[in-house]
């Protein structure tokens, strides 16, 4: 684990029921994400192993762990892609079994991907169009008749996609086939079209993967401004630490489908049993 | 946006040009340039599969789901739109041809629209290959069930046999026999009002809200899904859309001729319709247009090779498929098409000139 930098924020991590931490600020408030005994099974394999957590309203929380720890499965769980055969996901209280991916995204759920997902075909702003498709709406017959609905319908989404991509600076690449745009514009897009659903939590499945440390320092600010404008939680898989020790509040973590730690960034990279996870127990042995 | 309007008026553009250059080669007013009569048959069955051919991208193109059961809307279409103006007659004596001709398409629509719906719900939870396969089979149940059913119309009754030819009143559809002694009311005209219409509904529907969404789950349906559009409602939208318009065009189809039999809805149908958007380029629907119209036309113009014309059609068929898809082709129509435009351009920029200097 190589020492960060700078920490960009600094919080006071408290404990919460079910087993967790969240930052102090947010301890009165209800937990945006709240799991309990979260697993899942892959005929026999335990992908995922009794994971609870909770994430505050405006938490930064990382996800951590060696390749192959089953932290996309949890993505995975939280968004409904896999349904949990043992445990539940809590979104803002209610509970969410039962649910498919759409309905997830509804309850406030958003997430980008691991191997970037973009609809590659369309425009820049197509792509940010479609996160908005349950934020502003018009029904099909205003679309082909072309009412009044689909005039306002189609302004308030060229407007409000624009205000979204001004975000990251992307305002002037709208109409750009999205397929065309640099990795890290494409990764920066896919955050963008999160966003555009007005989610209260936002899950980023390694968004500096393929970043120079230039894009990356710029990510970690980005990502802060998100929390701070949009007032959301967080959550990200990253295998960066300068970024995860840089900007996560509460970190987890996460080996064989278990979680071995929580806690604040110094209490995790002082953590024996998570040093152990990473580089193994020859650590031991020396001393 | 605005390249988006352009594209789709020049579409509408060469549809009502098109219309106008055979409304003058049917009036025959210039001299050596009026339509053959075998041509002038033609005119009905090629605006029936354009709409066909257009329709289908709809699910092929812009859905991306392999539909081969195209056909068989097409003969639900038929056949309602048929019984419609017999019923029309029998119960209103209703002379007036347009107003039965509208009142049989939008019959026709709206049953096929219902066949949609009912094959959709089943269908639609299937992805790819197995889709492409019980849409294929479909097509047949819709032609094997239309071969069991008697309708006959008696004053405002209209009744309905299953396996069963002995019904009161005026058979309109006898089973294998098919429908017999249809009224001809079908009319270019009209053809050409369903083509627009059709292009009115596609193309605005593609750039609105809900296309856009149909598009999102073609290229990917895990981002659609996590992004909370509703997978199944906009397949299934565009699935019941095609299937009305091309129930539209069935209806248009099945009161062009005196005798109509299910038969004629067959597998091949569904192929012939599937080859026109695969030749015309899979979601573009101003090709879909093109190459219906001229593959319609082909076999009609080789008429003249008599017994050879079908081999000829498929070899123009392999090697339009080798032109498309080969990159060297590609770059020399390019290369062609950029010349002209630099030309184009070049006399447009001399013309301003010549206007300043004047």
């Amino acid at each position: 684990m190589t020492q960060p930098k700078k920490r960009l924020l600094d919080t006071k991590m408290v404990p919460v029921p079910s087993q967790s931490i969240v930052p102090e600020r947010d301890v009165d408030k209800r937990p945006v994400l709240e799991t309990r005994h979260l697993g899942i099974e892959f005929g026999g394999l335990k992908a995922v192993e009794d994971f609870n957590i909770a994430v505050g309203p405006t938490e930064i929380c990382g996800l951590i762990g060696p390749n192959g720890a089953g932290k996309t499965t949890v993505f995975n769980l939280l968004t409904k892609v896999y349904q949990p055969t043992t445990g539940t996901v809590l979104i803002n209280g209610k509970d969410t079994s039962g649910m498919n991916t759409e309905q997830a995204n509804r309850m406030g759920i958003a997430r980008t991907f691991q191997n970037i997902r973009l609809f590659s075909n369309m425009t820049v702003e197509d792509n940010v169009r479609i996160g908005l498709h349950n934020q502003i709406r018009y029904g099909m017959f205003s679309g082909i008749l072309r009412l009044p609905q689909f005039w306002q319908g189609e302004k308030k989404q060229h407007e409000k996609a624009l205000d979204l991509l001004s975000i990251f600076g992307m305002q002037d690449m709208a109409n750009v086939k999205a397929g065309s745009l640099p990795y890290g514009a494409q990764r920066r897009l896919e955050i963008v079209r999160a966003l555009a659903t007005n989610p209260s939590l936002l899950l980023l499945d390694e968004p500096a993967a393929g970043m120079n440390p230039h894009e990356t320092e710029e990510l970690m600010q980005n990502i802060i401004k998100i929390r701070d404008q949009f007032q959301i939680a967080v959550m990200l898989i990253e295998h960066d630490m300068n970024l995860v020790m840089g900007i996560c509040e509460g970190i987890c973590v996460l080996n064989y489908g278990r979680i071995i730690a929580k806690g604040t960034p110094d209490e995790i990279q002082s953590n024996p049993v998570v040093i152990e996870a990473y580089l193994g127990s020859q650590h031991k042995e020396v001393e | 946006m605005n390249k988006k309007l352009r594209s789709n008026l020049i579409t509408y553009g060469i549809v009502i040009l098109a219309f106008i250059v055979c409304q003058v080669a049917i009036s025959g007013s210039i001299d050596g340039f009026k339509m053959t009569r075998s041509l002038k048959g033609q005119l009905i069955p090629i605006c029936v599969y354009i709409v066909m051919a257009v329709s289908l991208n709809l699910t092929v193109g812009i859905s991306g789901e392999l539909s081969l059961g195209h056909a068989g809307f097409m003969s639900v279409g038929a056949f309602s739109g048929i019984i419609m103006s017999s019923w029309l007659v029998s119960a209103f004596q209703m002379e007036n041809e347009l107003v039965r001709l509208l009142l049989a398409m939008i019959a026709g629509g709206v049953f096929a629209g219902i066949a949609g719906v009912l094959i959709g719900i089943p269908v639609l939870r299937l992805r790819g290959d197995y889709l492409a396969i019980v849409t294929l089979a479909f097509g047949e149940i819709i032609r094997n069930v239309l071969n069991t059913l008697y309708f006959s119309v008696d004053g405002k009754a209209l009744h309905i046999g299953f396996n069963n030819p002995n019904l009161t009143g005026k058979i309109v559809y006898n089973g294998p026999a098919g429908a017999v002694g249809v009224d001809k009311i079908a009319t270019f005209e009209m053809g050409f009002v369903l083509i627009l219409f059709t292009l009115f509904v596609v193309l605005n529907l593609i750039n609105s809200r809900s296309g856009r969404a149909i598009m999102a789950i073609r290229d990917s349906r895990i981002a659609a899904e996590s992004v909370g559009l509703n997978v199944t409602k906009y397949k299934m939208m565009a699935f019941v859309t095609s299937a009305v318009l091309a129930g539209m065009a069935g209806a248009l189809y099945g009161l062009n001729y005196s005798t109509v039999t299910a038969a004629k809805f067959k597998f091949d149908t569904s192929i012939l319709v599937l080859v026109f958007v695969v030749l015309g380029g899979i979601g573009n629907i101003r090709g879909s247009i093109i190459a219906a119209a001229l593959l319609t036309l082909l076999p009609e113009l080789l008429r003249s090779f008599s017994t050879y014309r079908m081999l000829v059609y498929a070899i123009v068929l392999i090697l339009v498929m080798l032109a498309t898809n080969s990159p060297m082709m590609k770059s020399v129509l390019s290369s062609i098409t950029g010349k002209i435009k630099a030309l184009l351009s070049g006399r447009k920029a001399k013309s301003g000139k010549a206007g300043d200097a004047a």
